[in-house]
């Protein structure tokens, strides 16, 4: 959060760097003081054990009054003030934009409504364009965080929770699930990817595309594997008969950067890892391991690469 | 001046065997020293929990735990830490010392006493005994909703867990409520409410605390079990329930339970700062007010907890606000404590050494919690590593230390020992050198966006040497935990004997015998300041001048007014019973039979219950004849 890729992400951090300023300040006055009390009990060793007799604490109360409530009050307020403003001007806008959020354990299901498509586990979206998110839960408490764009917000069963989200510059952003969401929350994370004008428009053109036909003997063979396996009980692939809507929507998959909800790279191996065996990599996540023969993996493997 | 036992009184105010004692006592003596001792091994439970913790996190993608184990682990870490460990042991430190501090004979209550500790025990094996079959809670210490609802988490690990703390929750709010009638009614002569001593202040701005704040979490909890086991709907959205509902009571209880852990330590801080500067505490009146404002507060900020909900800005605003005034009484109470320092001659030995260590950790984990109240911070760091350092730094530095700090300045008036320097002494550099080691490279690994309550995490992403620096550091602060179990076996048998006031302080704990005597005052003195031991030159306790009108040979001690603690009348302490384990025991029937769906069983525990209940409320001969006159 400290790498700020977005204006809000860049006003907490310019925030919390003074937070941080004011904390080792405060720090190091504090600390000056208890050393200087151990060194000053080096010094009266002599006479330690004997009671110390004062009678008027008024000034030494006026100063811890001073240090202990009048200036962190003043401090605190201030610094309060300037995070309100900060809340305020992050509060949710309506953009021509829309992606619903879903969050599914333990992935992402994102759906832009207006565009008429639906993906998974990753986002895309022009660069400098504020977009809103519309976050939702179909099961248990998520929570969506992409540190170097926005500070986090929950999904929560049956509500709709509202985000501004944009990044200055194109690339990208690593986010991951921040609300204890059962056995694999440590892996449910999922990319958001700023792009050019230009190459957004293309990637939403692209998703709106049903599957790609296959081309090739080898993809059509692998096609008819894919339709006849258990996979079409939970994923969809559109323009096909699959129409599972347990897990993820495969559409275009082969476009996207990771599997498995940002647990690895999009490779033909860990795909087939994946696929053969999941549950040695995600263990407990609801993909039972496929139980398919080498030739059958190869090509289902070879239908899915094709999934542009 | 040593006092001397009275042998007659010690048979009267004794047990008269060892099995007796253990089953049935009721002095609140040795009750405040078994919640001290178990508690302690809940620590050191919760310690080994959390360095498996450590190895599995020592290095991304790790298989050390599956996340199945992982998850029952860092559940049953966070809530044995909070509720078997942090209170308990607070709450022994004030059984043992609160009569004593008073110039009382015991509690207002011995068998209410009695009866918590048990409860306490027997709630910490119930909750434990979900291990035994693999199915220890793992929906996280706070268990939100709906991942903990039925369909969720369908085994039986949150029924333990829900009704474990439904179970604990007898014993907290019996123990608080003996707390504030002692602390309100049985004070010495004289110690009118502004001279009671400021650990005094502490336990009863808690009890009050505990007595708002832990209903809220059992209804809660009743709530949970009701829905997971009875079919309610309460966090159901589509049955008009909430699943925000849960966290909003849980945080209810939430943060005040943590002013209720940090109070009663900072209790312990007033009384070594005191005796160990060899001054009068600076601002006696601001460090009681500022307990007493604490409290209040604390019940007042629960939202920001739930900053990342979906709140409206308005309430986070509001939340933000009152989050911030909250660190004010804490910062008056450091600049406090610091002052009595300069301006006193102050000795550091180990207990004032645990207390500077407890300044340093405190400060910095309350510097990163008024970060907090910043809506839009807290949004980025709620859930990550940043909060895990934040809550450690002020749960360790702001509880564990004084724990320790108190540990030191309290055995010898418990055991009749010193604790040994040379070990103590390492025992305190490698817990501070490896509890900052562990904890503060999570702020930084947390700014990197490593978020909470997760098993492993990816290779690549920077926080790998970070977390191995984490894992290090609680090995290290392991060992440090360690010299402490060493200094307290060697110092049991070795340990330089006592005297009865051994740091020359000046609160009434240290005018009996180490360890005092069954009925802790022979004749009940009359107070005359806020230290009463050190201005015994100008009021000397001589029974002439200062008649005590009880009767200790008939078991009596004495009830005296609310706010100048006048002598009002006598009450008869109750001897040694069985009726408080038989009752807890009777308990555990009933939440047994909720937990394994067999309700006779806990229909059978209630009815039994109130027969025990009504055996425990029967006169005694004493009460009857003392009636009828």
């Amino acid at each position: 959060m400290l790498n700020p890729q977005s204006p809000t992400a860049d006003r907490v951090a310019q925030l919390s760097w003074v937070l941080f300023a004011i904390a080792a300040i405060v720090f190091v006055i504090v600390i000056a003081l208890l050393i200087l009390g151990i060194v000053r009990a080096r010094r009266i060793e002599p006479h330690a054990g004997e009671l110390v007799t004062r009678t008027d604490d008024r000034r030494v109360i006026s100063i811890v009054l001073l240090a202990g409530a009048v200036a962190p009050a003043v401090i605190l307020f201030g610094v309060m003030t300037w995070s309100i403003t900060i809340t305020n001007a992050a509060a949710a806008r309506d953009t021509p934009l829309v992606i619903e959020v879903t969050g599914h354990q333990w992935w992402w299901q994102i759906n832009y409504p207006h565009e008429n498509f639906v993906t998974a586990n990753e986002i895309h979206i022009p660069v400098g364009q504020p977009v809103t998110l519309k976050l939702m839960s179909a099961d248990v408490n998520h929570s969506f965080w992409v540190p170097e764009l926005s500070p986090k917000l929950d999904l929560i069963p049956g509500q709709t929770n509202t985000l501004n989200l944009e990044a200055d510059q194109a690339g990208t952003y690593r986010g991951q699930c921040a609300e204890y969401c059962g056995i694999q929350h440590a892996h449910m994370a999922f990319l958001v990817v700023a792009d050019a004008p230009d190459t957004y428009a293309r990637w939403v053109t692209q998703e709106q595309q049903p599957a790609t036909t296959p081309s090739s003997d080898a993809v059509r063979e692998g096609e008819q594997t894919f339709i006849q396996s258990a996979c079409v009980y939970c994923h969809t692939v559109r323009g096909t008969s699959a129409a599972g809507t347990l897990g993820p929507d495969l559409t275009h998959l082969a476009s996207r950067q990771m599997i498995g909800a940002g647990v690895l790279a999009n490779t033909p191996g860990n795909l087939a890892g994946w696929i053969v065996n999941s549950q040695a990599i995600k263990p407990g996540n609801l993909m039972p391991a496929m139980e398919l023969d080498p030739k059958q993996l190869q090509a289902i493997l070879a239908y899915l690469q094709s999934l542009e | 001046m040593a006092t001397i036992a009275d042998k007659r009184l010690t048979d009267i105010w004794g047990e008269s065997s060892s099995l007796w004692r253990t089953l049935a006592t009721v002095d609140h003596k040795t009750i405040g020293v078994r919640y001290m001792v178990t508690a302690f091994l809940f620590f050191i439970v919760g310690g080994i929990e959390a360095l498996l913790l450590r190895i599995q996190l020592g290095s991304a993608e790790s298989t050390f735990l599956s996340p199945d184990v992982y998850n029952q682990l860092f559940t049953m870490h966070g809530t044995t830490m909070i509720f078997f460990f942090a209170t308990p042991m607070l709450f022994g430190f004030g059984n043992f010392l609160v009569p004593l501090m008073l110039g009382s004979r015991d509690m207002a209550f011995p068998r209410l006493n009695a009866f918590g500790y048990w409860v306490f025990l027997f709630s910490g094996l119930f909750m434990y005994s979900s291990f035994l079959i693999g199915a220890a809670p793992n929906g996280g210490w706070f268990a939100y909703v709906p991942l903990t609802s039925l369909q969720y988490s369908p085994g039986p690990n949150l029924d333990f867990w829900g009704l474990g703390l439904i179970f604990l929750s007898i014993a907290s709010i019996g123990g608080a409520a003996n707390f504030i009638v002692s602390i309100l009614k049985m004070r010495a002569p004289g110690m009118s409410i502004n001279r009671m001593p400021l650990f005094i202040w502490a336990l009863l701005v808690t009890a009050f605390a505990v007595i708002f704040a832990i209903p809220p979490l059992t209804v809660a909890n009743i709530f949970l079990v009701l829905e997971r086991g009875f079919g309610f709907r309460f966090f159901e959205s589509q049955y008009g329930g909430n699943p925000l509902l849960w966290q909003h009571l849980f945080w209810i209880f939430g943060h005040p339970d943590v002013y209720i852990i940090f109070l009663p330590a900072v209790g312990i801080v007033s009384e070594v700062v005191q005796v160990f500067s060899r001054r009068v505490v600076v601002g006696y009146t601001l460090l009681a007010t500022a307990v007493v404002v604490t409290v209040i507060i604390a019940f007042g900020v629960w939202v920001h907890h739930m900053f990342a909900v979906g709140i409206s800005p308005m309430a986070s605003d509001l939340f933000s606000l009152a989050s911030v005034v909250i660190g004010i009484p804490a910062g008056v109470q450091i600049f406090a404590w610091l002052a009595t320092i300069l301006t006193g001659k102050p000795r550091f030995q180990l207990p004032l050494m645990w207390v500077a260590g407890f300044i340093f950790v405190f400060v910095i984990g309350g510097l990163s919690g008024v970060m907090f109240p910043a809506a839009s911070f807290d949004q980025q760091v709620t859930d990550s590593y940043f909060v895990v350092a934040h809550f450690h730094y002020v749960l360790f530095g702001g509880a564990v230390f004084p724990i320790f700090a108190g540990f030191y300045y309290w055995f010898p008036k418990i055991v009749g020992r010193m604790l040994n320097k040379r070990i103590g002494w390492w025992n305190f550099w490698l817990t501070f050198i490896g509890f900052n080691l562990t904890f503060f490279p999570m702020h930084i690994v947390g700014l990197l966006g490593m978020p909470r309550r997760v098993y492993t995490y990816q290779g690549g992403l920077g926080w790998d040497t970070i977390n191995l620096i984490s894992t290090i550091g609680s090995f290290v602060l392991a060992v440090g935990i360690l010299l402490f179990i060493v200094n307290l076996i060697y110092s049991l048998n070795k340990g330089e004997k006592a005297g009865d006031n051994p740091w020359d302080a000046a609160t009434l704990e240290w005018a009996t015998t180490s360890p005092p005597e069954p009925y802790n005052f022979k004749t009940i003195p009359t107070i005359y300041s806020r230290v009463p031991l050190w201005d015994q030159k100008s009021h000397p306790n001589d029974e002439s001048s200062n008649p005590d009108p009880t009767d200790p040979y008939q078991r009596e001690t004495l009830v005296t007014s609310l706010l100048d603690a006048q002598p009002e009348s006598r009450l008869i302490m109750p001897e040694a019973s069985i009726i408080p384990l038989v009752l807890a025991l009777v308990l555990v029937l009933v939440f047994a039979g909720l937990l394994i769906h067999v309700l006779w069983m806990t229909g059978i525990g209630v009815a039994v219950s109130l027969i025990v209940v009504g055996w425990w409320l029967w006169p005694t001969r004493q009460e009857a004849e003392a009636a009828a006159s």
